[in-house]
This record gives structure tokens, C-alpha cells and sequence, in this order.
């Protein structure tokens, strides 16, 4: 069997402000990490290697340095790593994102099982998963917190509804994206560090692509643009009350009661 | 169309210069200055550096909007019950279709849902199309999508809006993908321009900062958009519009999911629905001290919600959580304690309509969104608030 996860090297922290009058960001990121979520959908994917005997390639799309969440893969069980890297995939929306790493997933090989994070840290659309599954014709479900059972023909997942959970079995090969919830991470082995130091990474580019129409990647295949970007506004309307604990707990408690909430 | 060009010669230092882009988009590859694949079209690179970087557009053959007409609203629903995200997406739909004078679509697809539609007529919707077959009572993604191509295919929307559900997030990208069309997610502003062009403004990076999204050359443009992001109109007593039954092949319904069972959750009434929150944050001491939090939601008729860490923690309920990876609640009361205001965290909560946060940090983020900032204890203000309370009921 042959599962794919699509990870994603993010900034590694969120904590950027924009200046107000440039619309710039004060601060850089000072380094880039694994997208959190991502860790999920690799330990599903390694989970189910040790049960089933699979083999478990990791997929990434980005700069060149973006080779180290591969060798983090690496350490946490995954077997092949393939980079999907050009310059001609700058600046692509989630259509154009989910378009080529269809295109790079189908050059990798055969593959029963792809695995998603639920969304990322830095795009947090959720939306890639969905996308990739229909650029390759292929079912989906999204919001998987666990896995019943897989076998060579099908997957039964629970789909996690805001009030229910749904119970379905999906024939492969399928996409699913995974919940947090699904199993806890491990972390990168030091053992497999050592082992996998000289595993090569594959580099997929443009031209290795069966689909070689430029519009169809990046900034050309990308309906949506971003026009500016801005700092959220802040609420400018606010009283402060300072005092005693006691003061000010008898003070709410006035106020709550003007306000009509008691 | 749009690209950024980069004046090679302009560059005075070849290492600084790299470091404009937030993303590590720049790098070198043979001796030359690139965007690589990281870049976000973000523009930072030609705002701070504009002798070096230039924003250019080229031009595409444009596509004819004038064949796309109407918004169109997809109805989410739960057991026969319109989920109230898609009764706020149509005041959000009405609104914008005054503006450049078009219909307002409502798409309703499952088993026997035609009442359920019906009732769409009290909220303005000038036309419901249905698609009532036994193969949609349960959500499985490729008749669904099936059903949603074979909608827009008819009916030509220039705009479709999807509610942030997770059927909406998991069916509006897929259709999305078919018609090679732009999505742009949980939106928190939605406009409509004369030409049809819909600007959406959304959160990104984490909450830190809002980008604002066009989709100038594709039709129909796609949003989803959270639960409690936008107002629901009022049901109005009378009917408005019209119903129209849609039909669709069954070769088309056919999937490769099988729905063996849907299982109840225990049912926590959710925090998106509550009047009024009572968020307890990282302050708190120890689990115990929850139940200070919780007497003070039941004295104001609400319910408890928390931040992220006191779920890392294990004290509280993933589904308590506010915030960007948590829920979107908008209720008419938010006290919170001991929170600090992380933008994660005021990017859940500050569209509610009256925001009290206590906290003992003068400095305190949360105090940028609060209407009352009380700088105080939790552990004196909430005690003697909770006596007071209690006063005041006895
Ligand atoms: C991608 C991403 C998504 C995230 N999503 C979410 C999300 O959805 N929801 C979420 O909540 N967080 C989220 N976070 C985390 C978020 O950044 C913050 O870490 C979190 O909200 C902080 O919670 P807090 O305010 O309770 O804790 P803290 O930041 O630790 O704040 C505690 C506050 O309590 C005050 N305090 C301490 N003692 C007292 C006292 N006795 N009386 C009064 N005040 C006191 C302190 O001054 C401080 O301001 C996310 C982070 C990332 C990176
Ligand atoms: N550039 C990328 N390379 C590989 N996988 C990606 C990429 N972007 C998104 N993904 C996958 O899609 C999921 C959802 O991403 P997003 O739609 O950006 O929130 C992530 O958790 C990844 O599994």
C-alpha cells in the first residue's frame, strides 16, 4: 500500500505586526517550521505503515530550503520525500497550490491513500486537501479524527460534524484530511536521524510535470490575488477601570445590571 | 494578471535584500535574484524596496461577466433544519445584490427537503432550486458536488457563497477546483463592486494580518464565511420568490462512500449559540478554579469557553475553544478573565457586541477590542462580582 502526506514548511511563528502607514511587516519570522498540523497527517500515515506494511512518501511544495520538513518526515518514519520546486510555481492561491502537487503526487507513483493536514498556519484555508482530491478524481473527506480500518480496497474513517460524527467507508485510492484529534505526534527520532541523513530528497520541477502549460501554475494559475494587505482595525471605543478587586467587582456587577444581563 | 520583476542592477546589497520577504521567497539561483515558490504576491518586497522590485500588470483576455447573474446562497442543514450560517449568508447576499441589481439564489440539496426550502421564501430569496433525491440524504462528497455543478451550469451565478460548516469546507473548494475558479476562505467582509467583482477580506497568517481577495478574471467567485460572521435577516411573514424543482441524473449520484452510521456527539449545546460567554484563560491557577468561572456563566444565564491553553492543558473541551482554530462566536455578552487577548483568540470573539475583559496586565492585549477593560484580579474581582450577583438576585 502507498500513502502520500502533503506537508508544508510554514514561518515559525505567528507573531508579526504590520506598520499602519506602509503596510509592512515590522517583524520577520525568524525561521520556518513544519506546519503543526501537518505532524498529524504524517503520524497517520506512519501508524498505519506499522500495521499495514505500507510504504509512506511525503510531499512538499516550496523553495528549495523547504527540503527540511522532508528530512524531519524522514525522521518520524516516512520513506521517500519528493520536493516540488520551481519558480514558476511563485505565487500560486490554493487552486494553483492543489493543481501541482496533483500534478507532483501522480509523478511520484502510485498512491492508495493520500494525507492531509486539517488546514495550515499560514495559508489556514483548509481548502488544498479538497482540491488536490478533485484535480485527481478522487473521493475525499475532510475532518477525519479516526481511522476504524483500512484494507486494499477501502478506508472507514469517522468525519468529525460539529454535532455528529459520521461513520463512512470510502473505496481507494481517496483523500482524506486529519483532525488533531487523530493520534498525538511523535517526535523526530534520533536513531532515524542518523539512518536517514543520507536518504536523497526528490526534486520534481516544471518540466518533470505532465502538464506543462505555464498558465496552469503560480501566479498565472491563480484566480484569486491579494489586492493589500492590512492590520486588523481596533475596537477604539473602550472605558478603563482601574481600583480595588473588590471596587471594581461590585462596580461590574452595577454595570451588568444597567446592560440589562441580570 | 500580475507579477513582480526584479531589477537585477538595482540591488546595492545582494545579502540584505533577501531579507524584504517576510515568506524567504528571494533567493539566488544562478547569480540572479528570483521569486521562488514561497512567494504570496504579497507585495511587501516592492513597498519596501520599489527600486529593485516592480509590480506590473499584463494583461489576459478578459472573461465576459455580464454571462454570470445572481448570487446564490448554498443551504446547509442539519436534520431538516437550516443551519443559521446560510440564513446570515443571505442578508449578506440581499445586501450585496441591491447593489449591482441581481437575484439572490438559494441552492437546497438532500431528501425530501422541500419544506425546508419553502421556508427559505420567508427570508427573500427570490429563487430556490431544489434537488430532492433519496441519494442526498446523507452528505457524500461527489453527488453533492455533482449536484452543485449541475446548479451552477443552470443557473450562471457571479457569486456563490458557502457557509464555513464542515460540509461547506469540504464541498466549496471541490466545486470550486471543477470550475478552475478562485475560493477565498472564511471571509470576514464581503463587498460587491459595479462590475461584479467581489472584494473579500479575510484573515490570514494566523489573524495577525487581513488581506483583501479579488478574483478579477474567473467567474463564479467562491467564499465560505464562519458561523456568526455576518447578521441573519428577519423571517418576515409573508413569501417572497419562487421554488423550482431541479432535476438531475442518477448516473451522476453515484459514489464510491458508503455512510455506515451517524453517531450523536454528547450534546454540549454549542458556544456559537450562547448569548452570553464567560472565557476563562491561562490565569487560572488550577482546574478547581473553573468553578468560579462556571458559577459566574449561570448567574448570567451563559455558558463557559476557554483559550487554547487551558484545552492543552486538559481542563476543558476542544469545542469550548475560541478563537481562529476554535469557534467563531459573536454573543451579545463576552467577559473574559484572565485572557490576554492573543490575536488567535480576538479573532473568535471580537464581533461580539459587548467585550468585559478583566485582567490584571494594564498592558493586556485584550484591552484593544474590550469596551470595559478592568484591570484587576480574577481571583478579587470575580469573587465579590459573584456576591454581588447574588445580592442582587435574592
Ligand atoms: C495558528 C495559531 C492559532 C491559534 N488559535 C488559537 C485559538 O483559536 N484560540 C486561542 O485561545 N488561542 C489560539 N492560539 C494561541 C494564542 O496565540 C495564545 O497563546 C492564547 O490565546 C493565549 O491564551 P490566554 O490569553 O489564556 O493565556 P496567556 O497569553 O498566558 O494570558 C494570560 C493573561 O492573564 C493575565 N493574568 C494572569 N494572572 C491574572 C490574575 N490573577 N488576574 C487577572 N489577570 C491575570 C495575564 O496578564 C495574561 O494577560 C493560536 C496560536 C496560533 C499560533
Ligand atoms: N505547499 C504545500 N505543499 C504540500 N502540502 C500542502 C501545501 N499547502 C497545503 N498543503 C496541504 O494541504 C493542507 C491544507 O492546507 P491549507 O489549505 O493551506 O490550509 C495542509 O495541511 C497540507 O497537508
Amino acid at each position: 500500500m502507498n500513502i502520500t502526506v502533503c506537508i508544508k514548511q510554514v514561518p515559525g511563528t505567528a507573531e508579526v505586526e504590520i506598520d499602519e502607514k506602509t503596510g509592512v511587516l515590522k517583524r520577520n519570522p525568524i525561521d520556518a517550521k513544519m506546519n503543526p498540523y501537518d505532524l498529524y497527517a504524517i503520524e497517520t500515515a506512519v501508524r498505519l505503515k506499522e500495521e499495514k506494511n505500507a510504504v509512506v512518501k511525503v510531499i512538499t511544495m516550496g523553495p528549495p530550503y523547504a527540503k527540511a520538513v522532508i528530512k524531519e518526515a524522514y525522521m518520524m518514519g516516512a520513506d521517500e520525500g519528493c520536493l516540488l520546486t520551481d519558480r514558476k510555481f511563485a505565487g500560486a492561491d490554493v487552486l494553483a497550490t492543489a493543481y501541482a502537487l496533483s500534478q507532483g503526487i501522480t509523478r511520484m507513483g502510485d498512491f492508495d491513500l493520500i494525507i492531509c493536514g486539517k488546514m495550515t498556519t499560514d495559508g489556514d484555508t483548509a481548502q488544498v486537501g479538497p482540491e488536490i482530491a478533485e484535480y485527481l478524481q478522487i473521493p475525499h473527506v475532510s475532518n477525519v479524527r479516526r481511522i476504524h480500518e483500512i484494507n486494499e480496497k477501502s478506508i472507514i474513517v469517522e468525519m468529525d460534524m460539529a454535532e455528529s460524527v459520521e461513520i463512512q467507508e470510502v473505496q481507494l485510492p481517496c483523500l482524506i484530511t486529519v483532525e488533531k484529534d487523530i493520534y498525538q505526534p511523535r517526535l523526530p527520532s534520533f536513531k532515524l536521524k542518523l539512518k536517514t541523513a543520507n536518504r536523497p530528497v526528490q526534486i520534481i520541477t516544471f518540466k518533470d510535470l505532465d502538464d506543462k502549460n505555464v498558465m496552469h501554475y503560480g501566479l498565472y494559475g491563480s484566480p484569486t490575488q491579494v489586492l493589500r494587505i492590512f492590520p486588523p482595525e481596533p475596537n477604539t471605543t473602550s472605558e478603563h477601570w482601574e481600583g480595588d478587586g473588590e471596587e471594581l467587582g461590585e462596580k461590574l456587577a452595577e454595570k451588568l445590571k444597567e446592560l440589562k444581563f441580570v | 494578471m500580475a507579477k513582480i520583476i526584479v531589477h537585477q542592477d538595482a540591488i546595492k546589497d545582494r545579502k540584505e535584500v533577501v531579507k524584504v520577504c517576510p515568506f524567504f521567497a528571494l533567493e539566488y539561483e544562478n547569480d540572479e535574484l528570483i521569486l521562488n515558490a514561497a512567494c504570496k504576491m504579497c507585495n511587501i518586497c516592492v513597498k519596501r524596496l520599489p527600486e529593485v522590485f516592480e509590480y506590473v500588470e499584463d494583461t489576459l483576455p478578459e472573461i465576459d461577466k455580464n454571462a454570470w447573474r445572481g448570487i446564490a446562497v448554498y443551504i446547509d442543514h442539519i436534520e431538516g433544519n437550516i443551519h443559521p450560517v446560510s440564513l446570515e449568508l443571505i442578508g449578506k447576499a440581499k445586501e450585496m445584490a441591491v447593489r449591482i441589481d441581481h437575484p439572490v439564489y438559494c441552492l437546497v440539496m438532500g431528501d425530501k427537503v422541500h419544506d425546508m426550502a419553502e421556508e427559505l421564501l420567508h427570508y427573500g430569496a427570490d429563487e430556490v432550486f431544489i434537488y430532492d433525491k433519496p441519494q442526498l440524504y446523507d452528505f457524500r462528497i461527489e453527488p453533492y458536488t455533482a449536484v452543485f455543478e449541475n446548479f451552477i451550469n443552470r443557473v450562471k451565478p457571479t457569486i456563490v457563497l458557502v457557509g464555513g460548516t464542515t460540509v461547506g469546507r469540504s464541498l466549496a473548494p471541490r466545486v470550486a477546483a471543477r470550475f478552475r475558479t478562485g475560493l477565498t476562505a472564511d471571509c470576514t467582509t464581503l463587498d460587491v463592486q459595479e462590475n461584479t467583482d467581489l472584494d473579500q477580506i479575510r484573515p490570514a497568517y494566523g489573524g495577525n494580518i487581513m488581506a483583501h481577495i479579488h478574483t478579477p478574471n474567473h467567474r463564479p467567485q467562491f467564499a465560505t464565511v464562519r458561523y456568526k460572521i455576518f447578521n441573519s435577516p428577519e423571517r418576515s411573514e409573508t413569501k417572497s420568490g419562487k421554488l423550482t424543482s431541479c432535476s438531475i441524473s442518477d448516473e451522476f449520484l453515484i459514489s464510491k462512500i458508503n455512510v455506515i452510521e451517524i453517531k450523536k456527539k454528547e450534546k454540549l449545546k454549542s458556544i456559537e449559540e450562547a448569548d452570553v460567554i464567560v472565557v476563562a484563560g491561562h490565569a487560572l491557577r488550577k482546574e478547581e478554579d473553573l468553578s468560579m468561572i462556571n458559577e459566574l456563566a449561570d448567574m448570567l444565564g451563559g455558558m463557559v469557553a476557554t483559550t487554547r491553553p487551558l484545552i492543552e492543558a486538559g481542563w476543558t473541551d476542544p469545542r469550548m475553544q475560541i478563537g481562529l482554530s476554535g469557534r467563531t462566536v459573536k454573543p451579545k455578552l463576552i467577559i473574559t478573565c484572565g485572557v490576554s487577548g492573543a490575536i488567535q483568540f480576538v479573532a473568535g470573539m471580537n464581533s461580539a457586541e459587548m467585550i468585559i475583559a478583566i485582567n490584571s496586565d494594564p498592558k493586556a492585549q485584550i484591552f484593544d477590542v474590550a469596551h470595559y477593560a478592568i484591570i484587576g484580579d480574577i481571583y478579587e474581582v470575580i469573587p465579590r462580582l459573584i456576591e454581588k450577583l447574588k445580592e442582587f438576585k435574592d
